[in-house]
Order: structure tokens, then C-alpha cells, then sequence
């Protein structure tokens, strides 16, 4: 008997074969391990940690949207929405980007709403790549860009950007890394996680190269509302850019919505068309209580917005002088809510001195490595947290650098 | 006014212990200017004091709070001032209030009991002239005062790290 059992083990055991990694798409299987992942495993769980490495806003969503999805729900709106998005919500978005950054989308066919802006990222990368394409990428930068080019077929190719030039595209530096196979360039500006912008005077050599390469451009403006000293400046409001240009948003970082996963692309509408067919068949349409409480952002909640980012700006204000002062250089972040110090000066990588920190002086912030070239010798801070948070933690990098520093 | 002056107070609003120099840097100026405008504002009793919320329910004190409905008389030439000063100049008296509506003065006292609450009002409000009638309201629970949740669930829940 034993025998036997034995024999059905061992036939079972030859069945399930290969290793399982051996099944999985290469596309999938070879993207590295996400270090941002990495550092997330490190931190979970540690007590007494003030933590300046949430990317998301510290304020719940206002009540007034919540309310109104709890109304919707009530009266039993459960059902699905037409793929593209209430048309009403469509309609709120196309007049709120006309009124708030003078680009003027139809909601009829120019308008998607996603889940996420994560969702419009993927999709637009997925529309536009085949196999071979080469896809600019401004770094450091949020890092999914290139793992979603790595899934399509694409070939990520990192463009460097420096502390020097507040971590602004450069045409030059765009340029060099134009060949025959580029096709995308995505921009994230405002950026996460350098909180760089682009003004009016930056885009316009840009644009030039866009339209002489003839590049599609992704531009994730997630971060457009939270601009201090200046008005946001959409890269698809710049002359001749609109119809190469699919506009991704959302309404996570804002309205401080990050669960509710609302984004939305707007486009040409042939490019939004493309994206629309994946969409549907993966998502069929983005959730529909998330697009109730959106619109409800969009009619009555600028107020809201308003006062959220002026409480960045105050305490963007804080954290920069605060890294100034214990001797950090830091750049003027101009946009999101990172802070990105230059942690060079203390001798240590990006990874070595984020560890130490966390372990050492209890703060935990992102090492700067994690969002591409670049990124090494900086550490990203978001100052999404309140100011008593902010103070002590500063106090303690402070503390930290005094004793790592040599006398 | 001026609108660095309503940013300062939105701050010390929040947190009256914060210094001159944080805020002069959240609102980008110098301290100069937070430290005059804090002294004008001082000097004008637009800052009447800088106080501290307590959650007396966490404390193990006695103490009752009862907001009072108060109907008058008027008094020619002196409306309701005459009459709510003479209420509220009573150490009892936390807050008064002149109300549109159905009665006319919002009358806040505290005391040890109820007891002693119920005795000022039969002893001292009721009796005074003019005071026409009395409608005598105790607070069972504070949710929220001075925009401040008092229950403890405004927690942080977000990850610690994220994209």
C-alpha cells in the first residue's frame, strides 16, 4: 500500500514539472522587483516610525463627496456606466480642464474615465507600443512607466534629469536620446518624486523636437493642481500639441481620492478610441460609485482643493527650510508634495542612508535609487504629513546627520 | 484685513503654540512681519487669548455644561447689552450668545452638578428683570468643539510607504 501512495506521489510530483517561473511571460517574469517594494517590506510594521514616504495626501476625502457616494448608494446607483464614464462626469471633466489649464476636450469621444490614473497610463502605453518602440522616459521618475513599456514590448529609455536644473526635461538632454525607434516620450510634471515643473518658457524647446520626431507624448499631470508660485502649464495646451498628446489625470492626489481610484486620459479621439477597447474588455468602466463622488469634486468641491493646497504650500515652505538648515541642500520643489534633498554630502548611497535612518533615527523616507537615473544620492520626502510630524521628524534626520557627519 | 493676517490666525487657529518662526516660514515671510502682525492683532482683541481645548470627559473632574434658552424684555436705549452683561459677568456664564429666533440670549454654564447648575439658573438668571423665561438644556456628550473631533478616530491609515 505504502508503496503504492508512494508511486502516485511520485507521479504527481513528475506531472507539476517545470518551475512555475518557467510558465510565466519573460515580459512579465524579467521586470526586476520593484524597489520602492523593497523598502515597503523594510518599514511594515516597525512602531514609532514618522514616515515621509506616502505618496498619497494626508487629508480623508472630504465629506461632501463622500456623502454624495453614500447618497448614490442609497438610491441603489449600482449598475454599470456606459465604458467611457457617466457622460455627465465626462462632460465636468472636459469643462474643468477648459476652465482651469485652456485645453478643451469633447466629452462625447475625447474623454475616458479610468480607474486610476494608473489605469490611463497603461492603457495609453499599451495603445500606442509595438514590439521594439522606444519610449522616453524623463527619470527620476514614478515607476511604473517603465515596467508597463517592459510588458508592452517596449524599450524604456531613461532620460537623466539634474538637481542643477530643478530636475527640468532639457531639450538637450531629450535630444541625445532621440533615435529612429522613439515614439513615446512620457512626462510627468509636476514631478513625483523631485516636485520639478515645467513652465511655459521649458515646454515651448520640447515641443519643438515632439513635433520634428513626430513622438506621441503620455503626459501624466496627476500632480497639475498642487503647483505653488505659478500656474500649472498642461504640455497639451501648448501650440500644435493637443492632437499628439493623450492628457492622463485623476482625481487621487487633488481631491485626496487616492482609494477611490478615479483617473480619466483625454485625447485625439482616435488615440482614445484605441485605449477605450482595452478598457472595456478589461474593466468595462471604472467603478461607478467612485464617479459619483468625482463629479461631486468637480461641482462643488474647488473649495476643498483650494484649501488642501494651500496647506501643502505651508508646509512645503517648512520642510525645505527645514532640509536647508540641518544642511541638506534642497532644490525649490515647485509642484506634487516631495521634498527631494541631496543626501550626497553625507557619503552614503541613496539605500545606505535610508536604512540607516529608519533604523537609527526612526524616519522613514524613500532612497532616491528607486525612481531611475538620477535618482542616487537623493532621498524623496513627502510632506503630506502634519506639521508636528514634519517638525519632529526633521529634528530627527538633524540628530541623525550630526552623527554620521564626521567633526 | 489683511490677508497675512487672516493666514496667521488660520495657523495659531490650529495650533496656537506654533512660534513666530514657523510660521513665518509656512507663509513664506519674515519674522518681523508674523511678530507685528500677531502684536496688532493682539492690541486690536482680534486674538483674545490663546486657550486650550479640553476633553473633559477624559478627566476624572465633575462637571456639567447647559446651554440655557433665555427670553427678555428688551431695555430702551440699551437693547440686549444691558441685560447680557449683567448674565454674562457671572463666573458660571462660559458663553452668551444673542440668537435670532425664538428666544433671544444662548446662555453656556458650567458647574461641578447638576445641582449647582440648576441653582444658578432658579437663584440667579430667573430672578433678574426683564429675564422673561428660562429654558435649561444640559450637554449629554461632546462630539466635536471648536472644529476639533473629540472621538479618536481620525487616525492615520494610510501605508507607510507608497508610490
Amino acid at each position: 500500500m505504502k508503496e503504492v501512495a508512494a508511486m502516485r506521489n511520485r507521479e504527481e510530483t513528475t506531472r507539476t514539472v517545470k518551475p512555475m517561473s518557467e510558465y510565466l511571460s519573460p515580459l512579465v517574469r524579467d521586470i526586476p522587483p520593484s524597489g520602492i517594494r523593497k523598502f515597503f517590506d523594510l518599514v511594515s510594521g516597525n512602531k514609532d516610525i514618522i514616515s515621509l514616504g506616502v505618496g498619497e495626501p494626508d487629508f480623508t476625502t472630504p465629506w461632501q463627496f463622500r456623502e454624495a457616494c453614500v447618497y448614490s448608494l442609497e438610491r441603489g446607483k449600482t449598475s454599470y456606466t456606459p465604458n467611457a464614464g457617466d457622460y455627465e462626469l465626462r462632460e465636468a471633466i472636459a469643462e474643468y480642464l477648459n476652465r482651469s489649464f485652456s485645453v478643451s476636450y469633447e466629452p462625447r469621444n475625447e474623454v475616458l474615465v479610468t480607474v486610476g490614473g494608473s489605469e490611463a497610463i497603461d492603457l495609453a502605453l499599451r495603445a500606442l507600443i509595438t514590439p521594439g518602440d522606444e519610449v522616453l522616459i524623463p527619470e527620476p521618475c514614478y515607476i511604473s512607466y517603465s515596467p508597463i513599456t517592459f510588458i508592452g514590448g517596449g524599450v524604456p529609455v531613461g532620460i537623466e534629469t539634474f538637481a542643477r536644473d530643478k530636475f527640468k526635461l532639457t531639450a538637450e538632454s531629450l535630444k541625445a536620446k532621440i533615435t529612429p525607434r522613439s515614439k513615446v516620450l512620457v512626462l510627468n510634471y509636476p514631478s513625483n518624486p523631485t516636485g520639478g515643473i515645467m513652465t511655459r518658457e521649458d515646454w515651448e524647446p520640447i515641443c519643438r523636437l515632439v513635433e520634428e520626431h513626430d513622438l506621441i507624448v503620455i503626459s501624466d499631470e496627476i500632480y497639475a493642481e498642487l503647483t505653488y508660485g505659478s500656474r500649472h502649464v498642461s504640455f497639451a495646451a501648448m501650440p500644435g500639441m493637443k492632437d499628439r498628446t493623450i492628457l492622463v489625470s485623476g482625481f487621487s492626489k487633488a481631491f485626496a481620492m487616492t482609494g477611490w481610484r478615479m483617473g480619466y486620459a483625454c485625447g485625439h479621439p482616435e488615440l482614445i478610441a484605441a485605449m477605450l477597447k482595452i478598457h472595456q474588455y478589461t474593466v468595462m468602466c471604472a467603478p461607478a460609485m467612485g464617479q459619483v463622488a468625482a463629479l461631486e469634486a468637480l461641482r462643488n468641491g474647488m473649495e476643498e482643493k483650494d484649501r488642501m493646497v494651500e496647506s501643502y504650500n505651508r508646509r512645503r515652505r517648512l520642510i525645505v527650510k527645514g532640509f536647508r538648515d540641518i544642511g541638506l541642500p534642497c532644490h525649490e520643489p515647485e509642484g506634487a508634495f516631495y521634498a527631494f534633498p541631496s543626501i550626497a554630502s553625507t557619503g552614503l548611497t541613496s539605500e545606505e542612508f535610508a536604512h540607516r535612518l529608519l533604523a537609527e533615527a526612526r524616519v522613514a523616507a524613500v532612497p532616491g535609487n528607486v525612481f531611475g537615473l538620477g535618482g542616487e544620492g537623493f532621498i524623496r520626502c513627502s510632506y503630506a504629513t502634519s506639521v508636528n510630524q514634519l517638525t519632529e521628524a526633521l529634528e530627527r534626520i538633524g540628530t541623525f546627520l550630526a552623527k554620521i557627519r564626521p567633526v | 484685513m489683511d490677508e497675512l493676517k487672516l493666514k496667521i490666525l488660520d495657523l495659531l487657529k490650529e495650533d496656537s503654540r506654533r512660534t513666530v518662526e514657523l510660521i513665518a516660514t509656512m507663509l513664506d515671510v519674515t519674522e518681523e512681519q508674523v511678530a507685528r502682525a500677531i502684536s496688532d492683532l493682539e492690541a486690536e482683541k482680534v486674538i483674545v487669548k490663546y486657550a486650550t481645548v479640553v476633553n473633559w470627559s477624559k478627566v476624572d473632574e465633575e462637571k456639567v455644561t447647559a446651554l440655557i434658552e433665555v427670553q427678555i424684555t428688551p431695555e430702551r436705549g440699551h437693547g440686549f447689552d444691558a441685560i447680557a452683561e449683567r448674565i454674562y459677568l457671572f463666573p458660571e456664564v462660559k458663553s452668551v450668545y444673542l440668537m435670532s429666533g425664538a428666544y433671544d440670549l444662548l446662555v453656556e454654564v458650567e458647574g461641578r452638578n447638576l445641582k449647582e447648575v440648576a441653582s444658578f439658573v432658579s437663584n440667579k438668571l430667573s430672578p433678574l428683570d426683564r429675564v422673561l423665561s428660562t429654558k435649561t438644556n444640559f450637554i449629554l456628550k461632546k462630539y466635536k468643539q471648536d472644529g476639533i473631533i473629540f472621538e479618536d478616530h481620525e487616525e492615520d491609515h494610510r501605508m507607510m510607504i507608497s508610490p
